[in-house]
Parts: C-alpha cells; structure tokens; sequence
C-alpha cells in the first residue's frame, strides 16, 4: 500500500504516534511486536489510565508509540476515558503532540470496528489503519479488497498478522511516510445542520473562553449528552453552557437529527457504504465453530461444569506446578544465604545481608512461580476467547454483589495471589466496579495465608485427623469471600455508587492463543512484579529487620555464632556441645529480641492485643509481619527462641509454640486463639506488594491506605470476636 | 407492548426498530452496532439465564436482559432460522 519513498528523509526527530484500537483487536500484541520489551509504564495523573510508551526505530526514523486503552469509541464518559481523547488532540500536557495514529481493527469484524475508525478520522490526524487478524477473516470466509478499502477510506491500510509479526515492516514504512504527510481531510458523516450547530457553539465558546475547543470536542459536547466532555466544560464556562447544550439540541431533534442515536446511525450506514463492495464473503459455515464451541460452553448443564473445571485446574495447576519452583527459589535463596553467612563474620552486615535482605528479597520471589503461573493461564484464557464467557457465566452472580461478570476472574485469582488479581482488574472498563473489586481483591485467601493457616490449625488438631484440619481451612478460605461480601455491598452503595455498568460487550471468536503474546504478557507482568513491589517489600524487610536487631549488645550471640560454626567445620563434632550452644543461641537471639525497638514496641502494644487473646510475642509478630503475612511464621520462630530459620512445619516451633505459657503458668495457644490468629492474618491486608500494586493501579496512595486501614479494622474486630466468643464457648464446654 | 430482544427465541433472527432510552447505555447499545434496521439473532442465554448472546453485524455480543429491553424489534413477521446465521448486506 506504502508510497515508495526514494531517499528517506534525513530529517530524523523523533515522531509521536498513538496507538488505538477495539477490544479483542490484538493492539497490545501489535504495541508489542513494535516496541519490544522497552515499554515504559506510568499513569496519566489524576486517572487510573495506564499510561504506556514504546519506542522504535525504522531507518533513521525514531518513533515513539503511545499505546492507549482498548476502546469501543471515541465519546467519553469518564475522565479514564477522556484521557484518550486528549491525547489525540494534543491537550494532554504530559504527552508529546502526535504525528500520526495507528488505529488497528479486527479484520473479521470490519463494520463495527470501523465506528471507532470513523471517530479517529474526525480528529484531523494523519492515520494508518491496520487490518489485522487477516488469516481469521479468511478463515471465516470474510476476503478484503485492501487497496480498495485504502482509497475508500483515505488512508495507508496495511494488512496485518500482529501475532506472526507479519506485514510489521510495511506499517512501519507506512507510520513514517504518512506522519510527514498531510492529514486526509477530516471525515463528516453526521447531517450538515449538525455542523452548523457545532460551529455556532465553537463561537459561543470562544466568546467565554477565549478561544474555541477543537472541532471533536464541539461536536462531542453536543452528541454526548450527560457526557464527560460536557462536565468539563460545564466547570469552565458555568451554567450557561447547559442551556445552550439543551436548546442546540433541541433545534437538531426538530431537523430531525435525534440525539443520541443520530451518531451512531450516521456512522454505520458510512462505514456500510465504505465496504460495499469490498468485503466478500464466500460462506458462512466456518463462522459457526465458534457458535457450536458457545452452545457447549453456556450450556446450562455444561457451562458451570466447564467452568468449574477450568478453574479448577487453573488452582491445581498454579499450586502444584508452582511448588517445584518455588522449592528452587527458596534452596537459591538458602545457598545465597549460606554463602553470605560462609564467607562474613558473625556482625550486623552479615544480619543485614542473611536476615534482612536476602530473607526479605527471597520472600518476595518465592511467590514469582504463582504469579506468573497465573498470568501465564489468564493471558491463555483471554488469548483464546475463554475469558469474556467466563464473564458471561458468572455475571447474574455477580450482579447481586453489584458487580459484573469481568470481576470474577480477579477475584478468582486473588485467591493465589492478590497481586496478579489486582492487575487483572484492568479488563474492567467501569472505573468504580474497578475499584471495588480491587479493593475487595486483598481479602480472598491468598497462598502467603496458607503457611499461618497450617501452622496453627496444626497447634490443635492433630495430624491424623485431615478431614477436620481440611474443613478448618476451608473455612479460613470461606472467612474471606463472605466479608467480602458486605464490604463490596457497601462500597457500592457509597463511595462508588452509581448506575450498574452496562455488560455489553463482544464475546470474541474463539482462537489458538498465540505463544509469543502469551509468554509476553507473562513476562511483563512478572517483571512489573518483581521491579515495583520488590523495591518497597526490600526496603520494608530491611527496616523491620533493623527494628528487631537494634538495639542489643550481640557480642555473646557472636561469641557462640562462631564458636557453633568452627565446630561444625570439624570432622567430627561434639554433638552434645553443639545442642549446648544452640539451645544459648537460640535463648540469646530471644532476649535480644525482646530488647530490641520491636521487641519493646511489642510490649508496649501488649494491652492492645491482649483483647485478642494474644501475647506480646504474636503482636510483634503481626507487627513485622507488616512486609508480608508469612513473615509471622519465621517472626515467632525467631522470639521463641528458635533462630529465624523455621518453617511451619518444623516440629520444634509447633511445639514451643504448644509449650508457650503466659507468666501465670496458662497455655498461650488455646483453641481460641490460634483461632483469633487464624482470622486476624486471614483478613488483615499484611502485604506491603499488595498495596504497593493497589498504589499502581489507583495511581493514588489513599486507596493503598484505605484497604490497609479497613482490613485491619475488620482483622482486630474479627480477632477480637472469635477470641472472645471462642473463649465463652470453651467455658461452657 | 412492541417487541423487544428479550422476546426471541433462539435462533431467531428480527428486525431493530429503536433503542429507547437517552443515557449512557443507550448510547453503548447502538455505539455497538444495534442501529435501526439492522438484523439480530438471537443465539442463546448464560447458564443462569442471564445475560444473552446475540448476533450482529456479523459478531457476537452479550447483552443483560434488562438492556435487551431496551432494544425494540420491528413489527414485521421474522424469519426463524435453526441454530446461528449471520446476515451480511
């Protein structure tokens, strides 16, 4: 399609090019096939909008490539969808002004998505359109005339397969010749007297404002009724400004230009005009696989069967094939540390290397294998077309939440981690159902839960009684979904309430996922993991560790440190010398402990905890285990007087923690509160990597310190009552 | 009462009249194609009965009861097709 250029200009600055297109039109697999792995991800202020840059090169030519939201139209309804808009006018002050727009649509659902089309082309843009998922469309029998289309519509059209890469270098050639080009006049599809109207607005404006709003917005200010582009000029121009909107409005109705529906009329009897004659198809037959494999898989018998068992084999999977590799992030973790420990003297950088960052980096990467199992199962679930029925299954239920179907799977998956689940929220358009289901998203049960929940539903009940110990979990699990319940309940009926979302949506053609998208998505979302939640999960460790080791005179501790390492280093060492001295490690590292700024705030916060049943030693626990919840585990190894290094299976500590008495000679682990425990950490929002991600995808801090405050709230009341009910129950037993 | 798109039954293809309603999911229905005139089919429901699945414009759409309402169908006699069709003009 591409005009040749004979030289290429030598002329090199740098262009700026946006990227839109429909959901399901594979843009962020074109996003990716153009700028690789050097994305750049911020937020646009104010707004939860991703803010997404990539750069490239053709020839000399540098680009850089503004990826925005997935999106059905250009009318906005919200600031998140407003962002967009001003982007593409240049009136957005943290992004560059564009030289050109890519707008990709799918190939085998040219007519609707040409309505977006038709909306790029009013902005007065130069504009590629990119037809892609062509080997689809001619699957399904849809043929395209493309350089008919491209005279049709007026601009470049390049055919495309984003997911094989292929026709890349022609659309690079074509962002490149048509950005130095003019753009093709603007398109008008809507009857004369509408731009009449639209003009004699712009007037009325600049008279109040001092200049007029670009043609697009004139024209949305009128067709948006109640729209986005109308409060914002509301809040300029005052009061005045509905009148007018409301008279302009009525006069069109009375030419006969019926708002809103005249839009969308107009627009698709021009883009049905466009493909007239250019789009062919041969048959219908094959279409239809897709409508067989929908009958099965909403089937009402079927349907929740598939599903279910989708998702279970999705928690299966993330559970088991994670495990190996988690095992091998934690024997890293050990062999770094043990190589740290090795090589240093006993002192506090070898503490600040062992215990804090090497412990606190390890418990971050210990869940990557979950996390990215995860992504790597929803990017397949979305790649093939799965994840909008999955919507479509559950939405009635979700409904009575006052949610919609696009919350479950996050919600689903915050049950391995919050973290994935928190960023899965992204298919969801509506800002508020959004919001709330982030924030609800912290309260599934995650797998950090697990290891507390093992070690104290082990305290009593024993090991041979597994179905008792399974029916105790299940309800911990339980705990989660039902608060979050009335928590959704209720954040939608104040802070978000609003009208129900609409779920009209495309249920997309089912394909083969493709392998290069899906191992990108899983990368990224691995490496957004690992770069912003492990920087502050780092830093929390450090300060947490710092806080348990100063102050206190160490230099017994170090004495036997030491003194256990060199006889460990011997061919044969006194096996009764060494349980000596680790038995004076293990009391020196609890006095110290107990010493130490946590340990004294310990204390100090031992009348607020004590309503929960619970010690000074477990409220420094759920006070380090700030960072992360599991962090408790090894916290109560640590105070009584284990060393840090205990998991929860070790004996040892299920039986000191047996063992523990308060000072008046009472067991400290009574049923009741190793069940207070058990609901304090199964609601309390103890991940920093959590929040940390809440901040991202918010891009606000109240909402990270919102989640942290209620959750705790309900945590310490949760606590609180099964500590005080529990012990009633067992003094009338 | 006019018909709606809640009153197919499946496999049943008609004619859209109008979408009522001025607000922002009326805006969304017709922004997704469901314009006057244009041919839908209704292909099935999710298990627990809501939402619905329809045919337009050569794609697949889910629509809430509720907001199939909105959809109003012309008066004229439809055709009834067994399982999907898809129209292209």
């Amino acid at each position: 399609m591409s005009l040749a250029t004979p030289t290429p200009p030598i002329a090199t600055e740098r262009l700026n090019v946006a990227l839109i297109g429909n959901p399901n039109t594979g843009k962020s697999t074109l996003f990716n096939a153009l700028a690789g792995m050097q994305a750049r991800v911020g937020n646009y202020p104010g707004v939860t909008v991703e803010k997404k840059l990539g750069h490239f090169r053709h020839g000399k030519q540098s680009v850089t490539l503004i990826d925005l939201p997935g999106t059905y139209s250009l009318s906005p309804r919200t600031p998140d969808e407003m962002v967009s808009v001003d982007v593409l006018l240049g009136r957005q002050s943290d992004v560059p002004r564009l030289d050109a727009v890519v707008c990709i649509i799918d190939a085998s659902n040219l007519e609707r998505n040409l309505y977006l089309f038709g909306q790029v082309r009013e902005l007065g843009l130069p504009t590629v359109l990119v037809l892609n998922m062509t080997d689809v469309a001619a699957a399904r029998g849809v043929s395209i005339d493309v350089p008919k289309l491209s005279e049709r519509l007026g601009v470049p059209v390049v055919a495309m397969q984003a997911h094989r890469r292929k026709g890349l270098a022609e659309l690079k050639e074509a962002i490149r010749d048509v950005a130095k080009s003019k753009a093709a006049p603007a398109v008008r599809v809507l009857p004369e007297v509408f731009y009449l109207e639209a003009d004699a607005l712009g007037k009325w404006l600049a008279g109040r404002l001092g200049e007029s709003p670009p043609p697009y917005l004139r024209e949305r200010l009128l067709l948006d009724v109640g729209g986005q582009t109308e409060q914002v000029f509301l809040k300029k121009v005052g009061p005045e400004l509905a009148s007018q909107l409301s008279e302009a409005r009525r006069r069109l109705a009375e030419a006969g230009c019926r708002l809103p529906s005249a839009e969308p009329i107009a627009r698709y009897r021009w883009a049905k005009e466009r493909l007239d004659g250019v789009l062919t198809r041969s048959s219908t037959e094959s279409a239809t696989a897709s409508d067989r494999i929908d009958r099965i898989v909403t089937n009402r018998a079927f349907g929740p069967v598939i599903f279910a068992a989708v998702m279970a084999l999705i928690f299966i999977s993330v559970y088991s094939l994670a495990a190996p590799l988690m095992d091998f992030v934690e024997s890293g973790q050990e062999a770094v540390a043990g190589f740290v420990s090795g090589s240093l003297q006993p002192g506090p950088l070898r503490s600040l290397l062992v215990d804090g960052v090497i412990a606190g980096v390890g418990g971050v990467l210990i869940f990557l294998p979950q996390i990215a199992m995860l992504f790597l199962f929803i990017a397949i679930l979305e790649d093939c077309g799965y994840m909008a029925r999955a919507a479509f299954v559950m939405d009635k239920l979700m409904t009575r939440l006052g949610l919609s179907g696009k919350s479950f799977v996050p919600l689903m998956s915050s049950f391995a981690c919050a973290i994935p689940g928190v960023m899965a929220t992204r298919v969801i358009e509506n800002t508020r159902d959004r919001m709330v289901t982030i924030l609800i998203a912290p309260l599934m049960s995650c797998s950090a839960r697990l290891p507390v929940y093992t070690l104290l539903i082990a305290l009593f009940i024993p090991a041979s009684q597994p179905v008792k110990q399974g029916l105790v979990l299940f309800a911990m699990y339980s705990l989660g979904v039902l608060v979050a319940i009335p928590i959704a309940w209720i954040l939608k009926r104040t802070w978000f309430k609003g009208e129900p979302p609409p779920f009209v949506m495309e249920l997309p053609g089912y394909k083969i996922p493709g392998l290069r998208n899906v191992a990108f998505r899983v990368y990224d979302r691995s490496k957004a993991f690992v770069t912003r939640a492990g920087t502050l999960i780092f830093a929390t460790s450090v300060l947490v560790w710092a806080a348990g080791y100063f102050p206190g005179d160490r230099a017994k501790l170090h004495a036997v440190e030491a003194e256990i390492e060199s006889l460990e280093g011997q061919a044969n060492p006194s096996k009764e010398r060494l349980e000596e001295l680790s038995e004076q490690q293990n009391l020196l590292a609890g006095s110290l402990i107990e010493q130490s700024f946590l340990g004294r705030a310990g204390h100090a916060i031992e009348p607020v905890v004590k309503p929960l049943g619970w010690d000074w030693r477990i409220g420094i626990g759920a006070l380090a285990s700030f960072p992360a919840r599991e962090v408790i585990v090894a916290t109560l190894g640590t105070i009584y007087s284990l060393g840090g290094d205990v998991n929860e299976e070790s004996d040892t500590l299920k039986d000191a923690l047996r063992d523990a008495r308060w000072p008046d000679g009472r067991r400290i682990y009574t049923v009741p509160v190793a069940l207070s425990v058990m609901v304090f950490f199964a609601l309390c929002a103890q991940c920093a990597a959590t929040l940390m991600v809440i901040r991202r995808e918010t891009n606000s801090w109240f909402w990270p310190a919102f989640t942290f405050t209620y959750m705790t709230v309900l945590a310490y009341v949760g606590a609180f009552a099964t500590y005080q009910i529990g012990t009633l129950i067992v003094r009338n037993m | 009462m006019a018909r709606t798109l809640t009153g197919l039954s499946r496999g049943e293809t008609a004619t859209i009249a109008s979408v009522s309603g001025d607000d922002a999911i009326a805006l969304r229905i017709l922004e997704m194609g469901l314009t006057d005139g244009e041919e839908v089919t209704f292909l099935g429901s999710a298990p627990l009965g809501d939402p619905l699945e329809f045919s337009v414009r050569g794609y697949r759409i889910s629509l809430r009861a509720a907001e199939a309402e909105r959809v109003r169908l012309t008066t004229e006699e439809v055709r009834s097709e067994n399982g999907s069709s898809e129209k292209w003009e």
